[in-house]
């Protein structure tokens, strides 16, 4: 009988320690499947961020560099840099990419260095407990912004994808999600394309994740499915800000 | 072999590239500017790599995973910029990868000035960044020492999977003299079997300095240890200079060094028998070096461009065995041998 | 007792001017002639912003043996090319030593009185030769003709290779320039 759906060889046979409803799963399987597609997994480095997915390189079976909290983009530089023949990625958080890592993850984009970054945009920092990130929403509470985040007071959300779009090196920038089968299917896409833009050397990539943290919100996981779809998506709109020029024509 | 005319932090430059180095992540600053710049210029001739980071801070992760890559790989920068990349030596170490740094001091602390200094000897020699781990540090005090030193730091950097510091000062990166660069002999190097190509026929492999267990991690600690303790069993160089007859030691490193030696000259022509120890690996110390010329000689002066600082090292090779006094000038002065000269002759009157 | 015989060669020399005279150069252009000479040479320069304003200065030290110091404290020759550097260093020369100062920018009194002073019009001297802007190498000619520390030719054939292809059209002006220089020295004594 023919086995219609596996695991993916990238995606390695353990049980991970993300909570139950966390989106990381998801997005794992989405990277591994990808590299199976393209069949890249013998000639990819990855970079680990700090924060909740920290343990990626415990799921993903390829070469792994485990970073300083936000420096996954410039341990990719060095590492592409030495060997621009392989495929080099980063997987980092909103906390890690938006808030310390920021220079990096800018500079980065703008030399168009050839890497991919897969950037899961949850609102929260979750490994430290869940307080405010540079992502949490306006009126969101937060064990650090305990009466909702005040834009008078903390600033507002950062747009990364937005940002990010406006720099010339920047080759692909997409907006997805993972919320319902349909966004997942479409998240997929977008970090296939992100790999392909780097593949044929068009520049910098970044697929940004709209993702669930159940247990920091404190919802049920089909609660925090809603939160994403009715809470997330109007302030951070889906779509690609940025595709590869030779795309356009 | 024809000498060449160069500032140190070019020769520094050009020493790396001699001794393999391929790849540069570096951030600009007075008064170590001289060294990127050639190395911009110079690497491409040779299908390297220069690159320009946004910060220290990602220049030192560049080189993290340049090094990680199993390049040799080269960072420069002067104390203000050497702290910000603390942070990344100190994951470097801890997920023992080979690079060298090059600090080119000037005086602090903050912004400080541009002058020449040695007040990162204790960041240096004592840590900088978090955690159980050292640096080599070398000292050299000429340009053309500079060159062999950096040669050999890439062959240090390799044999203990560590980073290796030159610690210069400004003085050191912005003077001239002839060098002559000559090949260093191959050495045996143990395989680099631990870096990241893509896992291709292989398991993969992960370059990581988290260990939740405490357990594992001081494993790993230990393990570190063992590679300096190696280090300060084989690796410890000094320079002595006119100790046999001496009264009277001088102790200093780099550039003071050489002042100091100036000094011992004018101090011998007026009849004081005065002597250099000159610790050239700063880590490993060369604690013996002071504890055996301390059973005969029994004052020792330690100068420094700084407030005291290797004079704690001094005092523990010597051990209360002989007295140990301290000149120091701070904040980018430099001490001059009459100085120093008058320092001597103050101690040695002492009863 | 050898040494009492011959001491070996020694000498050290600290340049000091405006930002643009030139006094870099010529403090390099002497220690690497010397270095073609199999002479131990350093050239430490003051350094950082303060170079493009008020003083730059430069040590270059000479010597047959090891070289212990770069830096000098009571050099043995000064070759000064305006007021602010005379009055920073004119204390720290050498009794006995030569001060050899920019008569045509200069107009600062002398005060040391045990040393030997030689005024050179180098602006002067250089317009005449068609370039003020190598004043620089007037000075340098007049210290070499004063001092012998390097023969005139050894300083013309290293001026040759220092300038390289890219500026080659400057030698024959910073020769010129040299020989007037020395000219000056021979005409004094």
């Amino acid at each position: 009988m023919e086995k219609v759906f596996g695991r993916p060889k990238s995606l390695l046979a353990v049980r991970t320690h993300y909570c139950p409803g966390c989106g990381h799963g998801i997005i794992h399987r989405l990277l591994a499947e990808v590299m199976d597609e393209l069949g890249i997994r013998e000639r990819t480095v990855g970079v680990a961020p700090v924060g909740c997915s920290v343990l990626i390189y415990n799921y993903i079976d390829c070469d792994m560099y485990e970073a300083a909290h936000g420096r996954a983009p410039a341990i990719a530089t060095g590492c592409k840099r030495v060997h621009p023949e392989l495929t080099v990625f980063t997987y980092q958080g909103d906390g890690d990419l938006a808030a310390i890592g920021t220079a990096e993850v800018v500079h980065a984009a703008a030399r168009g260095e050839q890497i991919t970054t897969i950037f899961v945009n949850n609102a929260v920092y979750g490994m430290t407990g869940g307080q405010m990130a540079p992502t949490t929403l306006v009126g969101q509470k937060t064990t650090t912004s305990p009466f909702g985040r005040s834009a008078k007071h903390s600033g507002y959300p950062i747009r990364m994808s937005e940002l990010l779009a406006t720099l010339e090196g920047a080759a692909y920038i997409a907006r997805v999600s993972v919320h319902t089968p349909k966004h997942i299917l479409q998240a997929k896409k977008a970090i296939k394309k992100a790999f392909e833009t780097q593949i044929k050397g068009l520049g910098f990539s970044l697929v940004e994740v709209l993702s669930q943290c159940p247990t920091i919100w404190g919802l049920s996981s089909k609660e925090s499915l809603d939160w994403v779809e009715k809470k997330m998506m109007p302030y951070y709109p889906l779509g690609e800000f940025k595709v590869p020029k030779e795309e356009k024509v | 072999m024809e000498k060449r005319f160069m500032t140190g932090n070019e020769a520094i430059a050009e020493a790396a590239v001699q001794a393999g180095c391929r790849y540069f992540f570096g951030y600009p600053i007075t008064p170590q500017s001289e060294l990127p710049e050639y190395l911009a210029r110079r690497l491409p001739e040779v299908g390297g790599c220069f690159l320009q980071a946004e910060s220290e801070i990602a220049a030192i992760y560049m080189v993290f995973g340049a090094a990680g890559a199993g390049a040799r790989v080269l960072t420069s920068s002067s104390s203000p910029g050497i702290s910000l990349k603390q942070e990344g030596i100190s994951y470097i170490a801890g997920a023992w990868l080979p690079c060298v740094i090059v600090n080119i001091m000037r005086g602090g602390p903050g912004l400080g000035g541009i002058q020449p200094s040695q007040s990162d000897y204790f960041q240096a020699t004592k840590g900088g960044g978090h955690g159980d781990y050292r640096l080599v540090v070398l000292a050299p005090s000429t340009v053309q020492e500079a060159v062999n030193l950096t040669m050999e730091a890439f062959d240090l950097a390799d044999k203990y999977r560590t980073p290796v510091m030159i610690l210069g000062d400004g003085y050191l990166g912005q003077m001239m003299e002839p060098v002559e660069f000559k090949k260093r002999k191959q050495q045996s190097l143990p395989p680099k079997d631990w870096t990241l190509t893509g896992a291709k026929g292989r398991p993969r492999r992960i370059i990581k300095t988290l260990y939740l267990q405490p357990e594992i991690l001081e494993q790993r600690n230990l393990t570190l240890n063992r590679r300096y303790q190696e280090i300060i069993k084989d690796e410890i160089r000094a320079e002595t200079y006119l100790t046999e007859d001496a009264e009277v030691i001088i102790a200093a490193f780099g550039t003071v060094a050489r002042i100091a030696k100036s000094a011992i000259r004018i101090l011998r022509e007026k009849g004081i028998k005065a002597g250099l120890v000159r610790p050239i690996t700063l880590f490993p110390f060369p604690y013996q070096t002071f504890a055996q010329i301390s059973d005969k000689i029994k004052k020792i002066l330690v100068v420094e461009m700084n407030l005291g600082q290797m004079v704690e090292d001094v005092k523990l090779g010597v051990c209360g065995k002989a007295e140990v006094f301290f000149y120091g000038r701070t904040g980018g002065m430099v001490p001059s041998y009459d100085e120093i000269v008058v320092e001597v002759e103050k101690i040695v009157k002492e009863p | 007792m050898k040494e009492s015989i011959k001491k070996p060669f020694y000498t050290d020399v600290l340049m000091a001017g405006f930002g643009g005279q030139g006094l870099m150069f010529i403090g390099k252009l002497l220690a690497f002639t010397a270095m073609k000479e199999k002479k131990n040479v350093t050239w430490i320069p003051s350094y950082g912003p303060e170079m493009r304003g008020g003083k730059a200065n430069c040590t270059v030290v000479i010597s047959d043996e090891e070289i212990a110091s770069p830096v000098i404290t009571s050099p043995h020759a000064l070759i000064m090319m305006n007021n602010p550097s005379l009055e920073a260093f004119e204390s720290m020369l050498k009794s006995g030593g030569v001060l050899i100062w920019n008569a045509s920018l200069i107009t600062k009194q002398i005060k040391r009185k045990n040393i030997t002073a030689i005024p050179v019009r180098a602006n002067e001297l250089a317009a005449q030769v068609g370039g003020e802007k190598a004043a620089n190498m007037v000075m340098l000619g007049a210290y070499i003709a004063y001092t012998g520390v390097l023969a005139k030719e050894a300083v013309v054939k290293a001026l040759k290779e220092f300038l390289g292809a890219k500026k080659s059209h400057f030698f024959s002006v910073n020769v010129r320039a040299f020989e007037k220089g020395m000219e000056c020295v021979a005409n004094i004594r």
